[in-house]
Formats: C-alpha cells, sequence, structure tokens
C-alpha cells in the first residue's frame, strides 16, 4: 500500500505546526522522518493516522483521495501507530491489548479471548514477534512492551506502521533487535516511517530520508550518499558540532561519598540497593542504565528529596544523609531535576521568579521577610542573557517557554552561584541538538572550574561523551564502573552492562 | 577497566510493611486483652443462638455457647495471633491476620451481648442481607464510574434521589411506577454527573458533591414543606418478601437470601451481570481500558466520551435502583436524609471489594451485618448506650478502610478529564 500526503497543513491557533508538506510512503520501504522536536513530525503523524484533520492538503492511498474522521477510520484504512508513549493499558494482558477496539465476541457480546490469543500467537509466529498472550502489560520489560504495540497494530492487518521514536525507550541491545523486527516487516512489505532525532540511527535503518524543520521539509535524502553532518545541518539548518571540549582530567578532592545507600520506592521495592560512589571535583561521573534502574531514586536520595532507609551520604566532608534539602542547597549542591516540567520549573510563575525560586530568601532578592521584585526582575534578566535563554521578557510564564529554553532556565538558576556540586539528571532529555550541545558546554565548564559533577541519562552516547567515570546501574545496583578519563569506552560493552549481562573483563 | 562493586545486604531494612505488620500486631494483642478482660471475666452462662423458626421446614437445632470459656479461647486465639505477627509477621499474613482478628472479637462480643440469653442468629443474618442492598448497589455505581475513569462520590445523593422518587411517585402510580420512576431518577442524575466532568471537565469531587448537597436540600425541602401538609403523597406500597421454593427452606442461608423481597434478588442479580458485564464482554473491556488509559483506548477508535456517558448514566440507574430500598423497599415513606450516608459507605464497600461486584458484596454483608447488629443488640439491652450501637456501621467503615483494604489498585485515570488533542 502507498500513502501520498500532499500539501497538508495544520494550524493550532496562530501556530503553523505543519507547512504544505509532501511526503510519498512507499510498500516494503523504511522512510526515515527527521527532525528536532517541534518541527511537526508529531503532528504530521497524527495528521495521517487520523487524530488531527489537517487544515489544507490531502491523503491519497493507492491513487485515491481519503479523509478520516477519526482513528478509527485510519486504522480500518491500513494505517497503524506505535507511539513513543506506548498506548498500552497496564493492567491488561497481552492479548486482551492486542484486540482492543476490534474484539473477537461471542453470543451476548461475550468476549473471545481464546481467538484472541490464537491472533497473537499467530502474527508472533509469522513475524518473529514471540510474546506470552497471558502476561500482563506491566509486568514485561519496555522491550517487549514495544513488541506488543507492533504485534497490536498488526492484528489490525494494517499496511503502513508508523513507529514515533521507538529507539528512545530501548537499549542498544535492544536497537539492533529491534531494526531486525523492521527489517522484516519491511521485507514482508509493509510501508514504515521511522521517525526520530537520532542521525546514526535514521542512517542505519531508512531507505529514503525526509527531514523537517520549523513544519516545513528541508530536505530529501538517499542513507547512502548522505552523512551524520550533513543530516544535522538540515535539521538545525547550521552546522553543529558532535564532539564535546573538556580540559584534560584533573581530579581533584573527594566531594561526594555514598556509602551503602538503599532507597526504596513508594510500594516498598527496592529502588537503589546498597549503592556506593564517589565523586571528586574536577571530574564528571556518568550514571549510565535504562530507565526504571534505580537511578532516579539514588538521584532523588542525594538531592535530599527523597529519604533512605539504609547508607550514608556525606558531601564536602559532612554527613547530609538526613539535612534538609534547603541546607544542601546551601553547601554548594545544584541540581538539575529530572523532569523538568514537574520538579524543574514551575510553568505557571514567569522566568524570573522561577530564577529565584531556589535563593528567594538570599540577599540577592530579599530584605528581611520582603522579596524585592526588582531585584529579582533585574537579575533574571543578567542571568537570561548569560545563559542565552530565549524569552520575550523575564516576566514571561516559564510554560511558554520551548523545552529547550526551559531547560536553560533552569541551568541558569542552579549555576548561577557559587556551586560546588552539579547534579544533573536527565538534562538533554527531549531536547534539541543546539540546546543539547549549550548545555552539554554548559556541564563541562562546570567540571573545568572545579565542580564535581555527577550526570544521570538514559541516554548512552551522552553519558559516553561527557563521562570521565561511567558508572551502570541495574536493578538498584552499580555493576559495572568504566575508566573513560584516557581513551574511549567501549559503547558495547556498557551497553551490555545496562541489559544486566555479567560484564565482561575488558581492557 | 572493569570493577564490579561488592554487595552486602546484611542490614535489615525497616519498611513500611514492617511497621505494619507491628501495629497489626500490637492491634491483634490490644484485642486479646480486651476480650480476656472485658468479654470474659465477668460473663456467666451460656449464649444461645437461634439458627432456625419452630416453623422452619427443616428445624435446626439452637447453637449453645458457653459464653466465658469461649470468649477465653478467643483471647488466646488473638494473643498467637499478635505474637506471630512480632516474631514473623509481614507480607499477605498480615492483612489475613488481622481480618480473622476483627471476626473473632465480634464474634467474642455477640456472645457477651447473647450471655445468659438467646438470640436470633438467622434472623439477623436475614437483616444483614437487607442492610447490605443500598451499599450493594451503591458499590456497583461506584465501581462502574470507576472503571470508566470518573470519581462518584455522589452514589449518596443518588440514592436519596431514588429513595424520594420511589416515595413520590410509588404513592402516586403504585409500587412499579415508583421503581421506575427511582431508576429513571437515578438515570438523569447519572447522566448530569456525566455532563459536568465529561463535557464541562468539572472537578470530579466538586460535582459529586454538588449532586448530594442538591438532592439533600430539594427532598428535604419537598419532605418537610409538602409532605407535611399532603401525607397520601408519602405514603407508598411497600414490595412484600416472597420465598424461593425449596431454596427458601434451606436454614440460615434460605431466609437470607431466598426469602427476601425483590430488592434483595435485584441487587443479588445485578452483582452477576456487573461481573459478567466488566469482565467478559466487549463492552466491560472497553469500558475498563477508558478508565485505566483513555488516550490509548481513544487511539484505538474508542469514543472515550461516550463509554463515560453511557456507564455514568447506567450506573446512576442501579443508584436509583438501589434508593428506591429505602421507601419502596422498607417502610414507604420518605424522611428527610434518610440514606444517612449510605452512599459513602458504598464507596468504602467498593474499595474494600476492590473494584469486584463480587468484592462489593462481601463488603457490602460486613457493614450490613454491623448494621443489623446494632440493630438487633438493642433488644437484648446490653450495657452499651443504644447511641454507640448506632455508631457500629460507620466504625465498622473506619476499621476497614484503614486497617484491612491496604493498597487498593484504582482505576489509572480515576478522577481525570480526558482532554481529546
Amino acid at each position: 500500500m502507498d500513502v501520498e500526503l500532499r500539501g497538508i497543513t495544520k494550524r493550532f491557533g496562530p501556530i503553523v505546526a505543519n507547512a504544505e508538506i509532501d511526503l510519498d510512503i512507499r510498500a516494503g520501504e523504511v522512510l526515515g522522518l527527521l527532525g528536532e522536536n517541534g518541527a511537526g513530525k508529531s503532528t504530521l503523524m497524527n495528521v495521517l493516522c487520523g487524530l488531527y484533520t489537517p487544515d489544507e492538503g490531502n491523503i491519497i492511498i493507492d491513487g485515491k483521495p481519503v479523509t478520516f474522521d477519526g482513528p478509527g477510520a485510519a486504522i480500518a484504512a491500513g494505517i497503524g501507530m506505535v507511539h513513543q508513549h506506548f498506548m498500552l493499558v497496564p493492567v491488561f494482558t497481552v492479548a486482551e491489548n492486542a484486540i482492543l477496539g476490534i474484539e473477537p465476541t461471542k453470543q451476548v457480546d461475550y468476549l473471545d479471548l481464546a481467538a484472541a490469543r490464537q491472533q497473537v500467537n499467530e502474527i508472533g509466529d509469522r513475524y518473529g514477534l514471540q510474546v506470552d498472550p497471558d502476561a500482563r502489560i506491566e509486568d514485561l520489560p519496555v522491550g517487549t512492551q514495544q513488541r506488543v504495540e507492533i504485534i497490536k497494530v498488526l492484528v489490525r492487518s494494517a499496511d503502513v506502521l508508523i513507529l514515533d521514536e521507538p529507539t528512545a525507550v530501548l537499549t542498544p541491545q535492544e536497537v539492533e533487535e529491534f531494526f531486525g523486527i523492521v527489517r522484516s516487516l519491511r521485507d514482508a512489505g509493509k510501508a514504515i516511517v521511522f521517525i526520530t532525532h537520532k542521525l546514526d540511527e535514521i542512517l542505519e535503518i531508512s531507505d529514503r530520508i525526509t527531514v523537517l524543520r520549523g513544519g516545513r521539509v528541508t530536505g530529501y535524502g538517499d542513507p547512502k550518499t548522505l552523512t551524520e553532518q550533513r543530516l544535522a545541518e538540515m535539521m538545525v539548518g547550521r552546522p553543529v558540532r558532535f564532539d564535546v571540549d573538556k580540559a584534560p582530567y584533573n581530579p581533584g578532592d573527594l566531594l561526594l561519598e555514598v556509602r551503602d545507600l538503599t532507597v526504596l520506592r513508594a510500594n516498598d521495592e527496592i529502588a537503589a540497593d546498597h549503592v556506593s560512589l564517589e565523586v571528586r571535583s574536577g571530574e564528571i561521573v556518568g550514571i549510565a542504565g535504562v530507565q526504571g534502574n534505580g537511578q532516579s531514586a539514588l538521584i532523588e536520595a542525594i538531592t535530599g528529596l527523597h529519604r533512605p532507609v539504609d547508607g550514608t551520604i556525606i558531601f564536602d566532608g559532612q554527613d547530609i544523609t538526613n539535612v534538609s534539602v534547603r541546607a544542601r542547597h546551601a553547601m554548594g549542591m545544584a541540581h538539575i531535576p529530572e523532569d523538568r516540567q514537574r520538579t524543574g520549573i514551575i510553568g505557571d510563575f514567569t522566568v524570573a521568579e522561577n530564577m529565584a525560586l531556589n535563593s528567594y530568601y538570599d540577599e540577592r532578592y530579599a530584605k528581611g521577610m520582603s522579596i524585592v521584585w526588582p531585584a529579582v526582575a533585574t537579575h533574571a534578566a543578567d542571568y537570561v542573557a548569560d545563559f542565552d535563554v530565549r524569552t520575550p521578557s523575564v516576566h514571561a510564564k516559564a510554560s511558554q517557554l520551548s523545552g529547550g529554553n526551559q531547560q536553560k532556565l533552569v541551568v541558569a538558576r542552579e549555576l548561577s552561584r557559587d556551586t560546588k556540586l552539579l547534579i544533573a539528571a536527565q538534562p538533554t532529555r527531549g531536547l534539541d541538538v543546539g540546546s543539547v550541545e549549550y548545555i552539554h558546554g554548559r556541564v563541562v565548564a562546570a567540571r573545568d572550574e572545579g565542580d564535581g559533577v555527577l550526570i544521570m541519562s538514559s541516554e548512552l552516547d551522552e553519558i559516553l561523551a561527557l563521562s570521565d567515570r561511567i558508572l551502570v546501574m541495574f536493578k538498584g545496583r552499580i555493576v559495572a564502573e568504566f575508566d573513560a578519563s584516557k581513551q574511549p569506552v567501549d559503547r558495547n560493552a556498557v551497553g551490555l552492562a545496562m541489559a544486566g549481562s555479567a560484564p565482561r573483563a575488558a581492557a | 577497566m572493569v570493577a564490579v562493586q561488592n554487595i552486602s545486604r546484611q542490614t535489615k531494612i525497616g519498611t513500611p510493611a514492617d511497621r505494619r505488620a507491628r501495629i497489626a500486631g500490637i492491634v491483634l494483642i490490644g484485642l486479646a486483652l480486651f476480650v480476656a478482660g472485658v468479654f470474659s471475666a465477668a460473663v456467666t452462662g451460656d449464649a444461645t443462638f437461634r439458627l432456625s423458626r419452630p416453623t422452619d421446614v427443616w428445624a435446626v437445632p439452637n447453637l449453645v455457647i458457653p459464653a466465658a470459656p469461649f470468649n477465653y479461647i478467643v483471647a488466646a486465639i488473638l494473643a498467637f495471633l499478635g505474637a506471630r505477627q512480632f516474631l514473623r509477621g509481614g507480607g499477605k499474613w498480615t492483612t489475613l491476620s488481622l481480618g480473622i482478628g476483627l471476626a473473632l472479637a465480634v464474634c467474642a462480643f455477640l456472645v457477651w451481648a447473647t450471655a445468659g440469653k438467646a438470640f436470633s442468629l438467622s434472623g439477623m443474618l436475614q437483616a444483614t442481607m437487607v442492610r447490605a442492598v443500598p451499599l450493594v448497589l451503591g458499590a456497583i455505581t461506584g465501581m462502574m464510574c470507576e472503571r470508566v475513569g470518573v470519581v462518584n462520590i455522589a452514589i449518596e445523593g443518588m440514592l436519596l434521589a431514588g429513595a424520594f422518587t420511589g416515595a413520590l411517585i410509588g404513592s402516586v402510580l403504585g409500587g412499579v411506577g415508583g421503581l421506575i420512576a427511582a431508576i429513571g431518577i437515578g438515570g438523569l442524575f447519572g447522566l448530569i454527573l456525566a455532563a459536568l466532568v465529561v463535557t464541562y471537565r468539572m472537578d470530579q469531587i466538586i460535582a459529586g458533591v454538588v449532586i448530594n448537597l442538591f438532592v439533600l436540600g430539594l427532598t428535604s425541602y419537598v419532605s418537610s414543606q409538602v409532605f407535611a401538609e399532603h401525607r397520601f403523597l408519602n405514603n407508598a406500597p411497600v414490595f412484600r418478601a416472597f420465598k424461593i421454593p425449596v431454596l427458601g427452606d434451606i436454614p440460615v442461608i434460605g431466609p437470607m437470601f431466598f426469602n427476601q423481597n425483590i430488592f434483595v434478588y435485584g441487587s443479588l442479580v445485578m452483582v452477576v451481570v456487573a461481573t459478567y458485564y466488566l469482565f467478559y464482554t466487549r463492552m466491560g473491556l472497553r469500558a475498563r481500558s477508558v478508565g485505566e488509559h483513555p488516550r490509548a483506548a481513544d487511539t484505538l477508535g474508542i469514543n472515550v466520551y461516550r463509554t463515560r456517558y453511557i456507564n455514568v448514566t447506567a450506573a446512576g440507574m442501579i443508584a436509583g435502583f438501589g434508593g428506591a430500598w429505602f421507601t419502596l423497599g422498607s417502610v414507604g415513606r420518605f424522611d428527610e436524609n434518610m440514606t444517612g450516608g449510605r452512599g459513602f459507605i458504598a464507596l468504602a464497600a467498593m474499595l474494600f471489594g476492590r473494584y469486584h461486584p463480587v468484592g462489593a458484596l462481601m463488603a457490602a454483608l460486613v457493614f450490613g451485618f454491623a448494621d443489623s447488629m446494632q440493630q438487633k443488640l438493642a433488644l437484648l439491652r446490653t450495657p452499651i448506650p443504644s447511641e454507640f450501637l448506632a455508631m457500629a456501621p460507620y466504625i465498622a467503615t473506619i476499621i476497614v478502610v484503614a486497617g484491612v483494604v491496604g493498597r487498593t489498585r484504582t482505576p489509572a485515570a480515576g478522577g481525570k478529564a480526558y482532554i481529546k488533542e
């Protein structure tokens, strides 16, 4: 089945998310769709799968124009989407999820789960996607959940599969396995749209590439002749640097010492299990790991947001295990939290207010019990200029800023004072290449000035690019440590450790 | 260079589960001391429980229990369970021990209250089922709503509206007409709730409170202003009990389940129907998907709004039927605020029953037991003031919700309005 999009335009109020986009999707081919966040990839795909109605333009399937009045119509036409955030009901089984919306039934509306299981098994056998149909989704690892998403689309006999950022949640090994599945689907004659912002992946898997920027198509390409550098230029609109310049590794005094730290989740499961680590001044320690292996709990315990049940945290010579967040902050700990929307900023506060959130009480901002608002505004204006936060004014609401500028705002707030230790959790998640470049530069600058840096990320490339030492967390424990200060670390070895395989004795 | 960290697991971790186990142990030992000291020490004679009436086809001999020895044994078992919690408590045993312990303590209390007298156990169980009716139906109402992601705290108001309408229309058109009208008014308030929270995205708790207050105010006004003047408007016929042949003659169980009125049978049927609907049908699967992950349901072409409207309205009709029990099923007359918080106890029964109709029935029977116990014990002239006995259903609710329920898994999208992109 071939699908053509012709002149698709979609507006949200004054914002044009898609402007006159043309796209060709052909059977037996993987189309790579590349673009930064906000480039309009997801909007375009939501138009294609019937969630949005385009303001202008046509969708043409096998030569005939069609209109979709909802997701149901697109599914019926053979278009299936695997969403970036899985659309699976966690408490349902694989079979229940696979058939939801097109359930086989017997009399009195009786749900025929035996038929559902059989469908799942058939699809699994045909495309090499074996999953236990009676397993509950919430008990399955992320990679398997993704298979269920694909099975779900195939059960609906889709001929066009849209994969929205499918590799974001996978380990490097799982990505390889996933590419195998994508190729077998392509060889079975399915048309596949592969959406990503990762350059190496799109070059590896695609047969053709289309690049979007600012809601428009800015380039077409053949992956055989294109380079990452050229793709990045098409995506960002200017040349981009990939490597990070760092001063030579010169660690100083011991700054942070974590001993046998054990942290529980809300449901009493052990999140971090007797974790010990050290951070010295002038070094970047990276914590790698697939999301959900206890890194977040570890970071929350170190920054004081979550009380550990066991272990000690020593910062700058003092035991801070049970010390308040504010005291930690006053000692020179800076924290870029994992989820900027929820814990990094207050969206309804202005940029200036957000800038003062962590030190509204110090002499820069306060006189006695009252906050000096003019001082807040002038300082905020300085930091906005210093850290290149693009905002109409310091009095704009933080929620109006783009993701990259929100994150720059957080970085500005945390680093615009004398710090000793920077703790950054997923500092560039979901950011465009330009913002990533900027924030990485700031993190390295902090290290070169003598701060200790503890960085947690599920993006292995980020960890590899920044870290002097790499720790890998798996199921709450640190399972491997790599020294990255002298020579580059073997990416594959880290990937294996992230997946929980016993680490090999590498050089 | 790879260095694997040495992992030590010696330290004992004081988890909240351990703490819970210890608290349960303290509660159990406290109960043991109380049973031994109050219910066993100063009690003499036998407690006689009647299990059948003399007119029954199959008569069952009375259950005669020597009060003091029985209660000492109960105290010993409670002490054992409590001590066990400290030695190796935790896990699934905590909830189970606590449940068994509370049940035993209630038995000890009954034996103590009945010592030297006779008491109709089968009569109390029959009343238990009767009193459970609005609770089961209310719990199923709440469950049908929460399973599609709508928190319904307006059950109280829907019950009250059903009770009022049943009395008013029943007085004019007769019992069946009143029943149909009550179901209709319940459905109307379900529809209003759905409109407020689905279409207008009002906060679900506030919408529920608004309905409760509106119904309470309106029915109280009409009952004090209109019914006081025109008594014939508040004098509806009552649905009588009818015995199901053979089944109704089984001792103890028979009178409890098979010699009752249409409301009891209706609620038992509703338990079966709701279980089938929610867990064995296509519509039920879709409804639950809407309550767990509405966006996923939406991407699969399931209409989230329509599903919520239909289920909340149908749930309201069930509550309307349950409300009619208060008037058409028992006294035939409406009194101000006669539901007395049963709608909220039904919410507790829903939680205790873990969002499953059969669980809700069990939970409702527990609360119904507390309710009928306070009513029957008032006849036994225990030293406990009747005002305290009247608190029994509410105390049972607090104990169950705080202590025994533990963590219930609620539908993930509950309480949140779904905004289509």
